[in-house]
């Protein structure tokens, strides 16, 4: 079943196109993952499903209800739950208090204090900060304020995640505990769309991928099909290799 | 037909006056746009710029000259203050957008000092600081030679930043950290120069506004505030960050001022103002010629 | 019994009992303080206009310069009303009147980001008292407020009436979701828009709320001036007075702006008569220090010094058992 569905989705910023009529599907269950060279518009994408951005064309429709121009707000509530590339912490909180927020605003319905506290206390236990769960956020390390952040979305109980570069300027032993923790996700049964640039992770856990490129969408497939796609060898993944080598 | 000549007269009078407001508002518009602070000392520059002209011309010196030795006076004091007060407040901030509030609290300190530390030394009085009154008649109506040399000064001035700001390296340097701080520091821009450069700037702009103004009306210690508010209307009408948008909005509140308090009455033209904002907001939040 | 412990486990009791020798202070006051009344009645006008401005401005981080307009609506109000109503309902319909005011100009501003707002309330501080004072010259032509002037000792009571009332307002609302809200909006007001928090309802509604104990302050103080017209009851001061009370008692908390408002209160009427250029430069320059060296104010001033208090006690109980056991 698709669970996000997009059609002809077109964002220009002035005269220039940042995503141009980009048709995308999300199957419920799955990790999609979304891969693209810098300013191929991945992020944009994201504003634009979590209405961050309105789109300049096209519609959109989560679980078969459409949700363009909805107001950021109403689409956490209707279930779409995301992450930041660059971490939008609640700098003046507590971690806690951060997840809290999520847990008390995150849903459609109204929520007891005692059970939103129960749901961010889950939360920051499922993402394992529970040890950290009165000090200031502030004094987390980047990948731990990541975590928060997913705890954070997670509170709010979304059926769709939406996680930008969560592995970015991890370490390699971060990046395994942030892959570990993105299938648990999935195993919930939440389904997944994330940006990233490692492809290690893209590569070891996506159940598909798909590829922008100047706001285009130029391939989408599993794994192997994109890994052998000769476009996104030469535009995308070539350049990885020959940076790496 | 005389009525027509009226109207033309303050039309002219408007444009004429306008400058200087558009002058004004260029360096608040930098002060807001690049170092991200709400200036509210603003207008009390501008009463610096005006009561020190008037003690100058005590001594001897031409009010046509003051510029030059205003200006880089409160250069200076606009350049310390980011310096030293803003950047420490930027580093001291939990968040970074906790600055602009905290910035603006802080202004707000720096402006009593300003104003207090000016009554003190200057007292309350208005000062008659008038310059180049002689009329010259146009169009039924008299224009002072002061008006019509103050929006030259101005003009002259709002190019010569507008020229600064798009061809020069330093000027270069500045869009850069307004745009994208990180980066601009990636790409060896200094930016905490820059940023104080810049708020300088601004304060030596509304020094010469003051000399300008002083030239026209009497100076006070007490005058500052006003100025501010219309500095910052004139600034948001025009956009963030836009020269040729603070001189054309300052320009369309100077005709607007001078219609209001020449057709209907003078206690009106800040409502008017305030209403050609609260519309233009609404149409439009990012100024006549902002970004978007 | 450790000084530090005493503080920390009977926080909540110490400040009930500082508040009720405060109230009780206040009702007795008008036996023995004679004309400083006046006095405590501005003291108290401070304490609610800075606790309203801090509820807002202080959690959101949306730098409200509007406050005087309330304020001056509330005075207003009052004059409009005072013939035809007794004053607790003119009260009402004073915060009523701020509060529709605020979400009208909430309404066209919160949507925009902080700087146009701060911009926005600025202008309307001198918008209002302008039309007004045409409105006055040109259709009622009247120049000039004067009231039915009402016993001091009343209004000195309905004013702490009203501060009561005010601190445990913002105490429910601090401890609420709107609170929760407010200061996930000034954490990271994207993050708390993707987390379900309608932003602009909630500033909108903040807003409106802090209005209605500005425009009821205003209401209370009106019958004890004589004379009043829009440029004094407007005057820009009402909105710069809670926020350098504020910011020098810690905006952050809620006694922080209660402690600011009334030391300022107390300094400005004390000292102002004499000292008014240089008390004026005295506050800018502790707004300056206490803006880059004490965020949290002169309360946050309080668990430094109990720190410090606590350590030397405990320093030197631990020099006497020393010397004890040197002796023995």
């Amino acid at each position: 079943m698709r669970i996000l569905e997009g059609q002809g989705v077109t964002k220009y910023f002035g005269g220039l196109a940042a995503i141009s009529n980009v048709d995308f599907h999300v199957d419920q269950g799955e990790i999609l993952g979304l891969i693209g060279p810098n300013g191929a518009g991945k992020t944009t994408l994201f504003n634009l499903i979590s209405a961050a951005l309105p789109a300049s064309s096209g519609g959109m429709r989560f679980k078969g209800q459409k949700i363009s121009g909805l107001k950021p707000h109403r689409i956490c509530q209707m279930g779409i739950a995301r992450t930041f590339q660059e971490t939008k912490v609640f700098g003046n909180m507590p971690v806690i208090q951060n997840v809290l927020v999520g847990a008390f605003f995150g849903k459609p319905t109204h929520i007891s204090g005692a059970a939103a506290a129960n749901e961010a206390t889950q939360a920051l236990e499922f993402v394992g900060l529970s040890a950290t769960s009165a000090a200031p956020i502030k004094d987390l390390t980047l990948a731990q304020q990541k975590r928060v952040e997913v705890a954070r979305a997670l509170a709010t109980k979304p059926e769709l995640l939406l996680l930008d570069e969560l592995m970015a300027g991890l370490t390699p032993t971060e990046v395994g505990e942030a892959m570990e923790l993105v299938t648990r996700i999935r195993d919930k049964g939440i389904t997944i769309i994330m940006v990233e640039h490692v492809m290690k992770a893209i590569m070891g856990i996506s159940t598909r991928v798909m590829v922008l490129h100047h706001g285009e969408k130029i391939a989408e497939g599993t794994c192997n099909e994109i890994s052998c796609n000769k476009t996104v060898i030469d535009i995308y993944l070539g350049e990885e290799t020959h940076a790496a080598s | 037909m005389a009525e027509a000549e009226r109207l033309l007269g303050l039309i002219t009078i408007g444009i004429l006056a306008g400058g200087v407001y558009g002058l004004l508002a260029v360096g608040l518009s930098l002060q807001i746009g690049v170092c991200r602070v709400l200036n509210i000392t603003h207008g009390e520059f501008l009463m610096l710029g005006g009561i020190l002209t008037f003690t100058f011309s005590q001594l001897g010196i031409n009010p046509l000259l003051a510029p030059v030795i205003v200006g880089p006076i409160l250069f200076g004091l606009g350049f310390l203050l980011q310096a030293t007060l803003f950047r420490g407040v930027k580093a001291r901030v939990p968040s970074p957008s906790a600055f602009e509030g905290n910035a603006l609290l802080a202004a707000f300190g720096v402006m009593y000092v300003i104003q207090y530390l000016a009554r003190i030394r200057f007292g309350t009085q208005s000062l008659p600081s008038q310059y180049l009154t002689q009329p010259v008649p146009y169009v039924g109506i008299n224009l002072a030679v002061n008006l019509i040399v103050g929006f030259a000064i101005a003009a002259a001035l709002g190019i010569a930043v507008y020229l600064f700001l798009t061809r020069s390296r330093v000027g270069k340097a500045i869009r850069a950290t307004a745009e994208d701080p990180p980066t601009a520091e990636l790409m060896g821009v200094n930016t905490n120069t820059i940023l104080a450069v810049c708020f300088g700037l601004g304060g030596l702009l509304a020094a010469v506004a003051g000399t300008l103004v002083s030239m026209r009306t009497p100076v006070s210690t007490a005058m500052g505030f006003n100025n501010t508010v219309i500095a910052l209307i004139v600034v948001t009408l025009g956009g963030l960050g836009s020269v040729p948008g603070s001189f054309i909005a300052g320009i369309i509140i100077g005709i607007v001022s001078m219609l209001v308090a020449g057709l209907w009455e003078s206690v009106l033209i800040v409502p008017v103002y305030y209403a050609m904002l609260m519309v233009l907001l609404l149409v439009r939040p990012t100024g006549i010629l902002g970004k978007k | 019994m450790n000084i530090t412990r005493l503080f920390t486990t009977h926080r909540k009791l110490l400040l009930m009992g500082f508040l009720i020798l405060l109230i009780a202070f206040v009702l007795t006051f008008p036996l023995y303080g004679g004309a400083r009344t006046r006095v405590l009645i501005t003291m108290l006008v401070y304490a609610i206009l800075a606790m309203s401005w801090a509820m807002f401005s202080g959690t959101t981080g949306y730098m409200s310069l509007a406050p005087a307009a309330f304020f001056g609506t509330g005075i207003y109000t009052t004059y409009l009303l005072q013939n035809h109503l007794p004053l607790p309902i003119i009260i009402v319909a004073a915060g009523l009147i701020s509060f529709v005011l605020a979400v009208l100009l909430g309404l066209v501003t919160l949507r925009l980001k902080g700087i146009y707002f701060t911009i926005f309330t600025f202008g309307l501080v001198v918008f209002i008292p302008n039309v007004v004072t045409y409105v006055e010259g040109e259709v009622t032509q009247h120049h000039g407020w004067y009231f039915n002037v009402l016993d001091r000792t009343i209004i000195l009571y309905t004013m702490l009436g009203l501060a009561v009332v005010t601190v445990l307002a913002i105490y429910l609302i601090r401890r609420s979701r709107l609170g929760l809200a407010m200061q996930s909006i000034g954490g990271n007001e994207e993050a708390a828009e993707h987390m379900g928090i309608d932003t602009t309802r909630t500033k909108v509604l903040t807003f409106a709320i802090s209005a209605i104990f500005m425009g009821a302050a205003g209401a209370v103080l009106a019958p004890s001036l004589s004379y009043s017209n829009p440029t004094i009851a407007y005057s820009a001061f009402y909105s710069f007075v809670p926020i350098v009370a504020a910011v020098f008692g810690g905006m952050g908390s809620l006694q922080g702006p209660i402690v600011g408002g009334l030391l300022f209160g107390f300094l400005e009427k004390t000292l102002k008569v004499e000292w008014n250029t240089y008390f004026m430069l005295g506050f800018g320059i502790i707004i300056v220090l206490v803006i880059l060296f004490l965020p949290t104010g002169m309360v946050g001033l309080v668990p430094i010094l109990r720190d410090k208090l606590g350590g030397a006690i405990s320093k030197w109980r631990k020099g006497r058992e020393g010397e004890q056991h040197a002796n023995t």
